[in-house]
Formats: C-alpha cells, structure tokens, sequence
C-alpha cells in the first residue's frame, strides 16, 4: 500500500520534474540557511566560550586610577596607585582565593638568530591560578624567585614557536632587554582573548625581576594592575564591595572622594559577550528559520496548484474505491517526500557552505548533528504542515464534483 | 470485509440494485431543479440494463447515484440489500472498490500511468499486495485483448483499446454490478459493437449484472430490458425495442 503510494508520488513528482525541483529549491534553501546560519552562530558563541574559559573563571582586574594634573585628566592606569602590598592584602579578603599583582611591558627578545617582540607580565604565582594557565613543558616560578628576582622566565607558546622553533625552550636562555633570563617553562595555549588577542604571545617573569630589571619603575613596589580570583560566581558582588573598601581603606581616601582605582568585573564583561553572541545566534537562527517557512508554503501553494490540476484523477480514484485518507495520504506524501528530498541536499549544502566559509572567508564553524536534526525535523514537520490543507482539500472532494471537473 | 451479504448464489432472484420512490434535486441560483422524481425501480442479479433517455432526463444523475458516487435527496437505495443513504463516506469507498465496476464514456484513465498500473489501480484500494495486482492486472488485460500493450501509456492506443483497459479496469475486483455510462459514446460504430460484443459476453458467461446508459437503440439492442426516462421518471420498462415485434415498435 504504501510502496504503491511512494511509487504514484513520484511518477507525479517526476511528470511535473521542473515544478518539484523548484519547489524543493525553496525547501533547500531553508534548510541550508538553518544549518550555516547555526554553524556560524554556534561557531561564534564556542570561540567566546573558550575565551572566557582561557581568562579564567570569576575575575575581577583592578586597575590603577585615573590622575588629574593641571586640569588634565588622563585615564585608568595612567599613574600607579596599586601595589604589591594591595595585592598581598587582597589575599587576605574571605572569598578571594587569589591575586596577582602584574606589571606589562612590551619588549624585543632574542635567542640566537631569532628575535620576537612580545608582551612581557611581571607577575607572582598567584596569577597561574587566578587565570587558570598551567604548564605546557617544564615548571612554573616560585615564590622564592620573586623573593630574590631570578632571571627567569615562563614563555607563550607563540613566543616559543618563533624563538624556537621545534627546539625545546626549556632551560635555553634568551635575552630580553639584552639581559639572559632562564627559560624555565613553556605555558599551555590559551587561543585568543574576547578583545581579540593571541594570548600565547607573552612572556612571564617574577613581578620583582620586571620591576628592578626589566622596567625600570618609579616606584619600588607598583603594578599596573591586580588579577583578583572569586571563589565563586554567587561571591562576586560582595567580593567586589570588599576590594573597594579594603583599597579605599589602604589609599586613604576620604568618604566622598574618588577611587584612585578601577575595580572591573570580567566575568561579567564576558557574560555580556557570550550573551550577545546567543542573542546574535538566535537571530541568525529565526532568519533561517523564515527561509524555510517561505520554502513550506512554496509546498503548500505547489500543493494546492497540483489538487486543482488532478481533480479529476481524484474522481477516477474515489470512483474506483479511493478512501478520503488514500487521497489524503498520497497527497501528504508528495509534499513530505519534496521537503525530505529538499532538507536532504540542504544538509549537504549546507554543511558544504560552512565548511566553504570557514576555508574561505575564515569564520569559526561548528555544525552539530543536533542543528542537522532539527533542521530536518523542522523540514519534516513543515512538509507535514503545508501538505496537510492541500490534501485535506483533495480527500474531502465530492467525487461527483470531482469527476465532472473540467 | 464487512461488505454486503453474500447473495450472489441466488442467481437471479435476488434484487442487486433496488431502489424506492427516488429524488433528486439540484438546488441552483436559479432555484430547486428536480432531476429524478419518484423513481421505483430494481435490478436482478444477473441482469443486463439499458438506460435510455433524452439528454435531462436524469439518466447520468441516476448513474451516479446507483455508481454511489452521487446521493439521491430522499428515497431508499438498496445495493444488494443494504440501505445505501445511511452508509459513510469510507463505506461507500468500500462499495465502489468491490461490488461496483465503473465505465466512463471519456474512459478516465490515468494518462500516467501504463496501462497494466491503470487496471491494477482498484487493487492498491483494496490492499492487494503488488505481485498479485500486477498478475491480476495483466490476466485482466489478456482477457480483453490487450496483454502486448501492457506497458504502454492510454494516449498511445485507440479510443476503443482505451476503454477495453477501462472496462478490464472495472473487472478487476469482481465487482457484482457494472455501471457504464455511454460507453460507446465517443468511439465509432464497428468498435462500439465490439465493445458491447464483450459486454454481452461479460453478461452470458461471468453473470455480472450490467446497467449502461446510450442513446444509441442499436446499443441498448445488446440489452435485454430497456428502460426509458423522461423527466425525471421511467416512462418505458421493457424489452428494447429491437427485440418487439414491429407493431409493438410502432406504438410507443
């Protein structure tokens, strides 16, 4: 019965060739709108995922105030009114499980022949765990390096593929400044920043070392800026309280007077991004979806045009013993075997297509058998939606009205 | 299935076709139009009936309704004993598929389709499985002559060809009734005759009860009672005139 009714579907199908392919255009088209579009979308919330993965979880940077000098305001950072002791004391605060007091400058670095120009972090361990960064290939610094300020350093995995090459850094020594630092370590890859950053270009040194050797700062003791670890997502907001009154507290600042500094809440920066690319996805997404809509009532309009055309041929059959859901099913089965057919190449256009725009216009794809379902689910039940009038109006023909229709 | 009580065993004392003060009305912008007006009568089993009427006499409305494709607007119609007004739309499907073998005067086969599919068609309706329909198709189409052009396509043979596919079409599910509306309406007079050769055959050897509607006296000559509409009515229930004797003829 039903062999017999896929097999009358598409001897129609076929007698009206040109017909079915455009109505399947349509169904193609959705589909492989639906399938880009998600593999573009998810693609961009999985790189924001990993970047706020790879900062670290539940971070607060606290930068250096603003100065006002002759009327001038200049911006955070521009004076250093953060120190290590700020960061020791943030240490101290419940619900903080770290902070790193940092230092950043930008300097040209050498081994051998090679040379590289790289971010330089002078930084103490707490930074490992406050932004989550573990060891690739040899160890990280101690505290006792940053006690004596050793000429050591941790570097980037960018850094070492330019300096090195597929030699092993570890325990080389190369030149920053054109003094030797050790390298003890290579960090494990990070990718890129939400800003984005190659994370991996960077060097890491004990905060002591930059600050006497390296970057030659006023004052003994200042950084640019203090990574701050919560303990948790739910202890942020008092967490946050705390750091400003601990600091305001420590920098003397008078009630109704200005932070000097700059607490920033990162984690919440991020969530705004992964935030605005789920918002960016689902539009994407509903676009798509309309495509596919459009495609439905293609069918549904194809449909209808076909029930007019076969009237007749729907009085031979009800005359001959057609039951009203014979009718209704062999119509219904045209526009479900169009929509199958038509999401079937959209799957394959469309996993073509974001494979085609990865290669070509570098966008970060990710298609998941998930998205490939629904759009097929989504096909399926647009075929069932569309076909469903068109061939309720076929079953429900009179066959007299049917027969005698010219 | 639950189809009509079996009778066919009574030969020809069973009423195939029985019907009771019929009427039909067509409502129009132009108002009620009665097309059939009381109409009584039956058909046994066995039997081969002409219809004959002037065009608006109600014969094709008749046709179809006894065909139950169309519904009388009251009056009982019993095909082999059961009432058919009260049946649903799926039963009355079911009565088509098996008691009732359909001939058309424009033939309407599927133009698609070849003509063993053409004659197998009642069969999908009646969930045969496919190696069966395509051997009762095709011992169909050898019965009336037609089993080389199986494969091909109606618009590829002559008219006359095209409604023995039709009438094998009708046979193929052993139906107890043959309806036949103008059969020989839209072929020339020899394949007409040949047509009616084997409805005649048909009616002799597999006792299939045969109504057909013609205004041709020549083709209802093949029938052996005649009945004549006008207005909606039966104004002549008989012999057909070809088998009266000639003064009879003369006076009606």
């Amino acid at each position: 019965m039903i062999t017999a009714m896929l097999n009358e579907a598409w001897v129609s199908m076929w007698a009206n060739r040109l017909r079915t392919i455009l109505t399947m255009l349509g169904m193609v088209i959705g589909v492989s709108a639906v399938i880009i579009m998600q593999a573009v979308g998810q693609g961009a919330q999985q790189q924001v995922q990993e970047s706020i993965e790879s900062m670290g979880s539940n971070l607060f940077i606290v930068l250096s105030g603003s100065s006002t000098s002759g009327g001038l305001r200049s911006g955070s950072g521009a004076v250093s009114t953060l120190t290590t002791d700020d960061a020791t004391a943030m240490e101290e605060l419940p619900m903080i499980t770290g902070a790193a007091p940092s230092v950043r400058d930008t300097a040209q670095v050498v081994y051998g022949a090679r040379n590289w120009s790289t971010q330089i972090t002078g930084t103490t361990p707490s930074y490992f765990t406050v932004r989550n960064w573990e060891m690739e290939e040899g160890a990280p610094f101690s505290e006792s390096d940053i006690r004596s300020a050793t000429r050591v350093a941790l570097i980037g995995k960018t850094v070492a593929d330019n300096l090195f090459g597929d030699e092993s850094p570890v325990g080389k020594t190369i030149r920053i400044k054109n003094s030797p630092y050790i390298v003890l370590g290579v960090l494990s890859e990070k990718g890129q920043s939400l800003n984005g950053q190659d994370q991996d270009d960077a060097i890491l040194v004990p905060i002591t070392t930059a600050q006497r050797k390296l970057l030659g700062s006023q004052f003994a003791g200042s950084v640019r800026f203090i990574m701050v670890q919560a303990e948790s997502a739910e202890a942020m907001p008092s967490a946050e309280k705390s750091l400003n009154e601990l600091l305001r507290q420590r920098h003397r600042i008078r009630e109704g007077a200005e932070n000097d500094f700059t607490v920033r809440n990162l984690t919440a920066m991020a969530a705004t991004a992964a935030e605005t690319t789920a918002v960016m996805s689902l539009m994407l997404g509903i676009i798509a979806s309309i495509s596919l809509l459009v495609g439905g009532i293609g069918i549904m309009n194809i449909m209808l045009v076909s029930v007019t055309e076969r009237t007749r041929e729907i009085g031979i059959r009800m005359a001959i013993g057609a039951r009203d859901r014979d009718i209704l099913l062999q119509f219904l089965l045209e526009a479900i075997i169009i929509s199958i057919i038509g999401c079937l190449i959209g799957v394959v256009l469309g996993i073509g297509g974001a494979l085609a725009a990865q290669a070509i216009a570098d966008i970060h794809v990710v298609i998941t058998l998930g998205s490939i379902l629904l759009a097929f689910t989504v096909a399926t039940v647009v075929g069932i939606f569309f076909g469903w009038y068109p061939a309720q109006q076929a079953a429900k023909l009179r066959p007299i009205d049917a027969l005698r229709f010219q | 299935m639950e189809a009509a009580p079996t009778d066919g065993q009574q030969g020809n004392s069973s009423p195939v076709i029985r019907i009771q003060h019929l009427y039909k009305e067509y409502i129009s912008a132009a108002g009620v139009m009665p097309v059939l007006h009381d109409l009584s009568t039956h058909i046994m089993h066995g039997e081969f009936v002409a219809i004959m009427g002037a065009s608006g006499s109600g014969k094709s409305t008749l046709m179809n309704i006894l065909g139950c494709i169309d519904a009388a607007t009251s009056g009982t119609y019993l095909l082999n004993g059961r009432d058919v007004s009260a049946m649903d739309r799926d039963t009355l499907a079911h009565l088509r598929n098996e008691l009732i073998g359909f001939v058309f005067q424009g033939f309407n086969l599927l133009p698609r389709a070849s003509l063993v599919d053409n004659v197998a068609l009642p069969l999908i309706y009646s969930k045969v499985a496919r190696d069966e329909r395509i051997a009762r198709a095709e011992e169909m189409l050898s019965k009336v002559g037609l089993a080389k052009y199986r494969d091909s396509r109606p618009n590829q043979i002559s008219g006359g060809q095209q409604q023995r596919v039709a009438i094998a079409r009708a046979l193929i599910n052993h139906p107890k009734l043959l309806l036949a509306d103008e059969p020989t309406g839209n072929l020339d007079s020899h394949t007409g005759h040949e047509i009616m050769d084997l409805f005649s055959e048909l009616n002799k050897r597999d006792k299939i009860t045969i109504v057909l509607i013609t205004h041709e006296a020549e083709v209802a000559a093949y029938a052996h009672r005649l009945v004549r509409l006008a207005d909606g009515h039966v104004v002549y229930d008989g012999v057909p005139a070809a088998h009266l004797p000639t003064q009879a003829l003369q006076k009606i």
